[in-house]
């Protein structure tokens, strides 16, 4: 999907518009835990985030993330733009919260960047919770 | 803040970073028109079985989708063939005895999406449709497996000229043991600059001509290390990276407070981070695991009241 096909999915808006919008991305991640994008992501995602400091941008450019949407129709601070723009990173807007954003690009056909096999490997099998119990 | 008192000091050796991470990256990067097969050999509702049968046996496939004037109708199979044989229905037409709910994949979607649905659903194959619903190919499982293999070759050799590149510098240089050292300073509490030297680094990788793969590994493992000299440090330290032909070691040192528990330290989801920290998305107490997880080799020493000495070493 290119990133413009994301913008028209999530009804977003461009904040840096220098960038190049006809760039691919393959998967995407949701998250507001820095230590978890770098931790599960592959180049070439695009991740969506409640945070909008500098550190996000890094944090994109550590972990190869293509492009970075804002959630809840939060923007950015100058300094993140201003980083977004030195680093290339294209900065991207929804008014939407960060479930329907992230649902409306699942349902497109953008695909979650979790290692698929390995988080279903080490999913235990008993569960402390009483709850997943069969009656 | 961390109270137990006694010395920490602990090594421990990870084993080799995941190297099925780079089949997983493929997976999503390929899309299904790149490995699809895309002469389709079909047969239409009017066909006997008798003649599906045929089909298949001088194709050499199993299985076939139904065209009505170009139309994808339904899909038949082998299986199909044989309880026809069974029931000595033989002679019955493809359109009464094959499958209309059909499931397909898009040709410009990822093949992540197939692999998914072959999980799910245990087919031997799906028809690939474009956007407008024609049919633009076939997919099986070894498609997938014979396009992966193609294009790990196609890296393969890229990353060959890669390290063709890297290697050059040290071969221009001769020494018994040659050796580039970067040494970055990290500042405490000042998070505005923290990734700076993660960044300066990591550009330095890219222009010896280090893989991408491994740069991104090294440029998560520094970052992690940097952000840790940042948060828990009482006059910020130092991040010095040792870049030899075979492998890169990175050092994060300081001069305290010194980690009081390193075994717990390295334990997922422990963190002593203050709240502002954590309000910026860090010290969640994944970085030390982060790290293990990137690097080949990770030691950590720490001393109360006199500081913390964390090694990495990644092979290049």
């Amino acid at each position: 999907m290119t990133l413009a096909e994301v913008l028209s999915v999530i009804e977003g808006k461009k904040i840096s518009c220098d960038k190049d919008f006809s760039q691919e991305v393959s998967m995407a991640c949701g998250a507001d835990l820095m230590s978890d994008v770098l931790a599960f992501t592959h180049a070439g995602t695009l991740l969506m985030t409640g945070l909008t400091n500098p550190q996000v941008v890094r944090t994109a450019e550590m972990a190869g993330i293509v492009a970075i949407v804002f959630v809840r129709g939060k923007l950015p601070p100058p300094e993140t733009i201003a980083l977004a723009k030195e680093k290339g990173i294209p900065l991207l807007a929804s008014k939407y919260t960060m479930y329907e954003t992230c649902g409306r690009l699942y349902q497109a056909g953008l695909p979650s960047c979790g290692l698929f096999h390995l988080t279903a490997d080490t999913w235990p099998d008993n569960l402390p919770s009483s709850c997943n119990q069969q009656a | 803040m961390v109270t137990n008192s006694r010395e920490g000091k602990a090594t421990l050796t990870s084993g080799p970073a995941l190297e099925v991470t780079k089949l997983q990256e493929l997976v999503y990067e390929l899309k299904i028109e790149q490995v699809m097969t895309q002469k389709v050999i079909t047969v239409s509702p009017e066909d006997s079985m008798r003649q599906l049968k045929e089909v298949l046996r001088l194709n050499r496939i199993s299985g076939t989708p139904v065209l009505r004037d170009g139309e994808l109708i339904g899909i038949i199979s082998i299986e199909d063939v044989i309880k026809a044989l069974e029931r000595g229905d033989i002679d019955a037409n493809v359109g009464q005895k094959m499958t209309t709910e059909v499931q397909t994949v898009f040709a410009d979607e990822s093949v992540i999406q197939a692999v998914n649905k072959f999980a799910r659903f245990g087919f031997g194959r799906l028809p690939v449709v474009n956007r407008q619903g024609k049919l633009a190919g076939i997919l099986t499982q070894g498609d997938i497996a014979r396009g992966l293999l193609r294009q790990l070759e196609i890296d393969y050799h890229e990353e060959e000229i890669h390290r063709y590149r890297a290697s050059h510098i040290f071969e221009d240089i001769v020494s018994d043991q040659t050796g580039l050292i970067l040494r970055y300073k990290v500042r405490a509490q000042d998070f505005v600059r923290c990734g700076e030297a993660a960044s300066k680094l990591k550009r330095a990788l890219e222009r010896l001509g280090a893989k991408p793969a491994t740069v991104r590994r090294i440029a998560v493992a520094s970052y992690e290390a940097e952000t840790n000299l940042v948060i828990h440090t009482i006059k910020g330290g130092e991040l010095i990276a040792e870049v030899q032909p075979e492998k890169i070691r990175i050092v994060a040192v300081d001069s305290g407070p010194g980690i009081a528990n390193v075994e717990k330290a390295l334990q997922p989801g422990y963190s002593t981070a203050p709240e502002w920290i954590r309000e910026l998305g860090f010290g969640a107490g994944m970085g030390l695991n982060n790290i293990k997880a990137c690097a080949d080799e990770m030691h950590l020493e720490s001393k109360v009241g006199v500081g913390t000495r964390l090694e990495i070493v990644i092979n290049l």
